[in-house]
């Protein structure tokens, strides 16, 4: 790795290739600041510009200055830095020069291996055939050997991926059909029976499931090489800045809710628990401190008392803000279950700062769901038995938002009380059922605030079947709701 | 004083401060060692986040022992004030200073050669930032949890980190005597500010990867044999792939770690793993996922890596 490094530093002078990272970082969503880039100038001339691990480093604690942004930070550096040489080409059987190399590692680690268990493994890495390779794959994972398991990937990749220049097609297929060849899914249960093999003692409960999360962890090392020469193939084939732009990633809380992959979701959801413990801290922090009450009579004459009678300390009162009580109507319906599930997360986590929160979940029936989260630690639980437990299905399953707020306004609607926020997840895409807003109007006269939340984009509202704009009316606000970052923003104007 | 910047550096390599650390028993991997490595040759100081019980605060101990500096740390907290973190006026000697006067010479001092001589540097208390930059040997500096202060007394920190040096008004600009290796903590319950970060180079200390946690494991508790610390870190990680609210940290595997020596314990089952996991674990309903994991072995595991889900 260390000669694509210099390698890269030779054809650029540093300033003008750092610039041009710094360039993608910022497009990529990163803030850069002046003086951070002028920091970063600086720390590579401390460090030895060989060494690709210290240089990353050093770039990273000087443009960096956010946990979450690190993935980014990382898949731009691998783009950027990866291949500036020429080392690798596209062209896989005619390859004149890359090809060639990735044989040579191979056969040296067949070489390895030849001097163990089988003899003549290792001869003529060329004509290496499937089996074979399913083979060195099965001992890397076994032996759990980085290097080795390095080599099948690239080798892999060249054989399955079936790349070629030019072609559009974005990385996720590339690797779609080297995993699919690989068939990582038997693999596991493969080793995990040479495993029990092995021992004598049959395995019991614990060790099993640590020798699974083993070959586990080494399975996944082995997708994630696949994903890098997957990568540095088609920065090779398409150049630096053409990737940069399809490979961006966007930042945790920049993922849209309604297009999350399922790897998206679960970094939300790993973003999710700090910013709700941060969201906590600085709700209670602002509700203790904006102590601007009005004065307190007694107390100030009562401390007027050791100043001989003056009343030279004015002692004002703690005002006591009303907690606002909390009603969440919330769409599960397929398409914007999960960005119900992380707003109730949201707002049960905070809970503290409302005087009672209640939910009530519908698709086209409607159910009240506050009963899972009475008493409940494990909000991550609650929120998953809502889903699985809550009877929310009336005649179709499809969303029927004019029944679900009719059969809401009959059941509950005396419940609602001046002091109550209420608020209504949805994208108001209501399959063209008649609408009952007049049900809002109803709930606006009654209740403090309406506010409705839409997950989808604001030049959507209103197209199709979508009707947000008719209940939007009533509301005393409608807001786009996109992303952790727009909620988070909506919660704290919120208390 | 401007010869402070130009003093020689402290270390020579990125190799050499991990061996250092290594040496008091501090593991450090590339990414940590490289960056106090930097911090010494940019002079700048270093923002630590990371989940609690990771070592942040033991690295600057660490930093402190290795280079025979002095240690000197600013617990922040709600409240903090530049009399707390800076320097305060020696009121009650000054008080004493102007009545001295007063008996001395009846009327006779005027009162601007009092104000000149009580507001001089005998009557001046440090306090560990001043403490820091005004300390003839050199200094490790560490201020710990400093996203417990509130955003406006970030501001206390911006003139000592950037240009080492802290402005009393009475008496002028007090610059370094020599550079501190600062250390600035967080646990991220709130975002620092811009500025601060700016600052800073920027550490993030996550949980170690198998391999380094089982070295700290041996190095630490020396007790514990080969077959057992290979356990430990494997069940650790194990747990740590589960969804909870708080994750075992490094000193609670350490803990566990010696709780199992004092145990006589050699092997860990399930049924063990399962009696023990309140030392791993602090909320109950984390112990009791980990437990309904501990006896699942991992065959209908419900928390596959996402990828594996069908």
């Amino acid at each position: 790795m260390a000669e694509e490094v210099r390698e890269a530093l030779r054809g650029e002078p540093l300033v003008e290739l750092l610039a041009g990272f710094i360039v993608e970082l910022r497009n990529a969503g990163l803030p850069v600041s002046l003086t951070e880039n002028l920091d970063a100038m600086a720390a590579v001339t401390h460090i030895p510009i060989e060494d690709r691990h210290a240089f990353k480093y050093a770039l990273a604690a000087t443009l960096v200055k956010n946990n979450a942004h690190w993935r980014a930070f990382e898949t731009v550096f691998e783009v950027y830095f990866s291949l500036r040489g020429k080392r690798y080409t596209v062209g896989d059987e005619g390859g004149v020069s890359g090809p060639g190399e990735l044989d040579d590692d191979l056969d040296d680690l067949m070489g390895q291996q030849g001097e163990g268990a089988e003899g003549g493994g290792g001869g003529g890495g060329e004509a290496m055939t499937p089996e074979e390779l399913a083979e060195m794959l099965y001992k890397a994972l076994l032996e759990g050997n980085d290097a080795m398991l390095r080599a099948v990937a690239r080798q892999s990749v060249r054989r399955y991926a079936g790349m070629e220049p030019g072609r559009p097609v974005g990385g996720t297929y590339y690797l779609y059909r080297t995993l699919r060849n690989l068939g990582l899914e038997d693999l596991l249960e493969k080793l995990m029976e040479q495993r029990r093999a092995d021992d004598e003692a049959p395995l019991e409960g614990l060790e099993e499931r640590l020798a699974r999360d083993d070959y586990e962890a080494r399975i996944d090392r082995l997708r994630k090489e696949v994903e890098a020469e997957i990568r540095r193939r088609l920065v090779a084939d398409r150049g630096v800045e053409a990737m940069a732009r399809t490979l961006r990633k966007p930042l945790p809380e920049d993922i849209d809710f309604m297009h999350a992959s399922r790897e998206e979701l679960a970094m939300l959801r790993k973003a999710l628990y700090p910013l709700t413990r941060r969201l906590a801290v600085r709700l209670a922090r602002k509700r203790r401190h904006g102590r601007k009450g009005p004065l307190d009579f007694r107390s100030t004459v009562r401390h007027s008392l050791s100043y001989g009678g003056v009343p030279a300390e004015p002692k004002l009162k703690y005002p006591r803000p009303a907690k606002p009580e909390i009603f969440v109507i919330a769409d599960v319906s397929g398409s914007v279950a999960a960005f119900a599930r992380f707003t109730l997360h949201l707002v049960y986590a905070i809970g503290a700062q409302f005087s009672k929160v209640r939910s009530f979940v519908f698709i086209d029936g409607i159910d009240e769901v506050t009963r899972f989260f009475d008493g409940v630690d494990d909000i991550a639980e609650a929120v998953h038995r809502v889903n699985t437990e809550a009877d929310v299905v009336w005649v179709d399953g499809h969303s029927d938002y004019g029944h679900a707020l009719e059969v809401f306004w009959e059941r509950w609607g005396k419940e609602i009380s001046p002091k109550t926020s209420v608020i209504i997840l949805g994208d108001a895409r209501n399959n063209y059922h008649a609408t009952q807003s007049w049900v809002v109007k109803e709930i606006q006269h009654r209740a403090r605030h309406v506010f409705w939340l839409n997950p989808e984009p604001r030049s959507y509202w209103d197209t199709g079947d979508s009707i947000v704009g008719e209940y939007a009316v009533h509301c005393d606000g409608a807001f786009e709701c996109r992303n952790l970052r727009q909620l988070e923003a909506f919660v704290d104007n919120l208390v | 004083m401007a010869d402070a910047h130009d003093a020689p550096f402290r270390f020579e390599s990125v190799q050499q401060v991990r061996d250092l650390l290594a040496g008091v028993e501090y593991l450090a991997d590339a990414g940590i060692a490289g960056i106090v490595h930097l911090a010494d040759r940019l002079r700048k100081p270093v923002l630590v986040e990371g989940p609690a019980g990771t070592g942040k605060t033991q690295l600057a101990k660490s930093v402190a022992e290795m280079s025979g500096a002095r240690l000197i740390r600013l617990q922040c907290y709600e409240g903090l004030d530049e009399s707390k973190a800076l320097y305060e006026w020696n009121y009650k000697k000054q008080l004493l200073r102007i009545q001295a006067q007063r008996l001395a010479e009846g009327d006779g001092a005027s009162w601007s050669e009092i104000e000149e001589d009580i507001f001089g540097e005998d009557f001046l208390l440090e306090r560990p930032l001043l403490e820091a930059i005004r300390s003839p040997d050199p200094v490790v500096l560490l201020i710990d949890e400093v996203d417990r202060v509130e955003v406006e007394t970030e501001a206390l920190l911006l003139e000592i980190l950037s240009d080492y040096q802290v402005s009393i008004p009475e008496l002028g600009t007090v610059e370094a005597t020599q550079i501190p290796l600062v250390f600035l903590t967080s646990n991220n319950t709130r975002e620092l500010s811009e500025a601060l970060k700016r600052r800073c180079l920027y550490l993030h200390i996550d949980y170690p990867d198998m391999e380094r946690e089982r070295q700290i494991v041996r190095t630490k508790v020396p007790e514990v044999g080969e077959h057992l610390a290979d356990q430990i870190t494997r069940v650790v990680r194990s747990i740590r792939q589960l969804e909870l609210k708080k994750s075992p940290s490094v000193s609670e595997t350490l803990d566990w770690a010696r709780t199992l020596v004092l145990l006589g314990i050699t092997h860990v089952d399930a049924a063990v793993a399962s009696d023990t996991a309140n030392i791993l674990l602090k909320y109950q309903s984390d112990i009791m996922k980990a437990q309904k994991e501990f006896a699942n072995n991992g065959t209908e595991g419900a928390d596959l890596p996402a990828w594996k889900k069908k």
